[in-house]
């Protein structure tokens, strides 16, 4: 049974996006042919940033903010692996869109979408980006498609009534708005530091819920997609020299031009 | 026909140098037709300035009170009524561009590549992912406008001297006023600006605190340098966070890169790539930062870097 509480939460559920992602621990390989980045036998985690996003709902929900985090993800069945560490984190149920296909951000924000037609969440928390496309675009398409505010890069979220006051990390420094919710907020690296799992955590995840849902399940409209026809390792930088001094530091930078 | 429409940085008074980094970007893709758009309170300074850059053809200029700080959801419905004709619409790769161009690309229903680093043709680039360590080149469908971000480290500005028309234009568009903005705390600094800096100093948590970071600042200003710092000496609260080089911080390419107490994580390497020569100061000569500096001195920073700075000085 729920405690009673002397106030009620300022947002009934908070929907937080998972992406399965290589390690971040791991050096990605192309594979010698060029089709792809090699994910056989690699270690697959939560990505990073919406580990942070998950941190901050759970945060919220403990101040007693929110009543349910809800963690989502799509892809492959593989994908219930990191939505069972969400659920071992704290989140209280999970969704899994089922698909193999490889998905692309306009479809994951028309994914998101629908399902938050279904939810109804008062906020929606997402990494800023994926460590593995590097995209960070998937947040701000679903406030677009869901005609609601988005505040990306977030630092710092306050929830005030029927409003967040978000602090982003811009080029320039902190900036400061105030958006109406629901909204979309995508989380930046400084926002928190994510709890770790412990063991009967893990034990107690396996019994909440998760529901699978086939991708087509969901009738949607199919994106255009980008093509990504080959794939390459960055050029190498020369190899560098070593000096010894200082004196030898300023003779090599004069020798350049730089100085 | 290819006729892009760029979207201008700017911070109400001053053209951000994004701006004419995707110019030169826009002006890779052949037979192109370049408009840019300035969305401004009082755009009329903006717009003579975005004018004079070459291979601009015209500029766009729309004035409105609600464009007086830009907010993406505020600004993306104004673009996508401007968009109509366009075969392409190309902002930077900064958290301005990074943060509105997506919300546009959803609006018109197509995906969107971002961190162009190379053209291959109108509608085949080479970005990179998995933080720079692959790097992919894709294909946007013919028969959609290409929405893109611009990584603006990979190019230099485009000369000026241009003379583009302007145009003022009034857009029809529904202005949403569910997101409102509070307020911008930056430090400002009379140092170079590190984005767009010929030359940059950066310190690492080997500073070991916020006091030690003026032995960077110091060397910084002999050298007329702009100031970056690691992850983790911004993590330490040793410097603020616009000043992060990396990967979730700024991508920067000057000339010259000098890395100081910064062991050389994957993220920060990332950050840095295009420098044109990168010199490390590490007392660990083990360091990762020496497998691709250019030059590199084992020593203490705390020897090494007012030595330096004299040397310099003299």
């Amino acid at each position: 049974m729920r405690p009673v509480r002397a106030w009620s939460p300022l947002v009934e559920k908070i929907l937080v996006g998972l992406k399965r992602v290589v390690d971040y621990n791991v050096r990605v390989r192309v594979r010698s042919d060029g089709s792809g980045v090699e994910t056989d036998g690699v270690k697959m985690s939560i990505n990073p940033f919406d580990e942070i996003a998950l941190e901050e709902a759970l945060r919220i929900k403990e101040r007693g903010e929110a009543n349910e985090v809800i963690v989502i993800s799509i892809g492959s069945s593989a994908t219930q692996q990191q939505l069972r560490t969400g659920l071992a984190m704290g989140a209280d149920r999970a969704i899994l869109v089922e698909t193999d296909a490889a998905s692309d951000p306009l479809t994951n924000a028309r994914i998101l979408l629908e399902i938050i037609k279904r939810e109804e969440p008062g906020l929606v928390l997402l990494g800023k980006q994926a460590i593995d496309d590097d995209n960070s675009q998937t947040g701000q398409m679903l406030a677009a498609l869901w005609d609601r505010p988005q505040a990306t890069f977030a630092s710092g979220i306050v929830l005030e009534g029927s409003k967040a006051k978000v602090t982003r990390e811009v080029d320039v420094g902190l900036e400061s708005i105030e958006v109406d919710l629901p909204a979309v907020v995508t989380t930046d690296l400084r926002l928190n530091e994510p709890r770790y799992v412990k063991l009967p955590d893990i034990m107690k995840a396996k019994k909440k819920p998760l529901d699978q849902i086939p991708l087509a399940d969901l009738k949607l409209e199919a994106s255009t997609r980008i093509d990504e026809t080959a794939f390459a390792p960055p050029e190498e930088r020369q190899k560098g020299i070593m000096v010894d001094n200082v004196a030898g530091l300023v003779a090599a930078l004069k020798d350049k031009g730089l100085l | 026909m290819t006729r892009i429409l760029l979207i201008a940085e700017h911070d109400g008074s001053t053209l951000n140098l994004s701006t004419a980094k995707c110019v030169t970007c826009a002006s890779e893709i052949p037979d192109a037709e370049i408009h840019v758009a300035v969305f401004a309170e009082d755009g009329v300074n903006l717009a003579s300035e975005i004018a004079g850059l070459t291979a601009v053809d015209k500029v766009i200029q729309v004035d409105n009170p609600a464009n007086s700080y830009p907010v993406a959801a505020v600004l993306a419905p104004q673009i996508v009524a401007l968009a109509e004709g366009y075969s392409h619409i190309f902002g930077p790769s900064t958290t301005f561009g990074k943060d509105l161009i997506p919300r546009v690309a959803a609006l018109l229903g197509v995906n969107q590549i971002s961190d162009i680093m190379s053209v291959l043709g109108s509608h085949s680039f080479k970005r990179p992912i998995y933080a720079g360590n692959v790097i992919v080149t894709v294909e946007a469908p013919a028969d959609q406008p290409v929405i893109a971000t611009v990584r603006t480290a990979s190019y230099a500005s485009i000369a000026e001297g241009g003379s583009a028309s302007i145009e003022a234009a009034a857009v029809d568009a529904d202005i949403p006023g569910h997101t409102r903005f509070i307020e911008l705390k930056s430090g400002k600094s009379d140092r170079p600006d590190l984005q767009t800096a010929d030359k940059v100093v950066s310190g690492g948590r080997a500073l070991g605190n916020e006091e030690n970071f003026n032995l960077i600042y110091k060397l910084a200003d002999a050298l007329g340098a702009g100031v970056g710092a690691s992850r983790a000496a911004v993590d330490a609260g040793y410097v603020p966070n616009e000043m992060q080089v990396g990967q979730t911080g700024k991508i920067i390419a000057p000339e010259l890169y000098i890395a100081i107490g910064i062991s050389g994580a994957i993220q920060h390497l990332t950050g840095i790539k295009d420098a044109g020569t990168i010199v490390a100061i590490n007392k660990d000569e083990e360091a990762p930062i020496f497998e691709v500096a250019d030059i590199g001195l084992v020593g203490d920073l705390f020897d090494v870097v007012p030595e330096l700075e004299a040397a310099i000085n003299s």
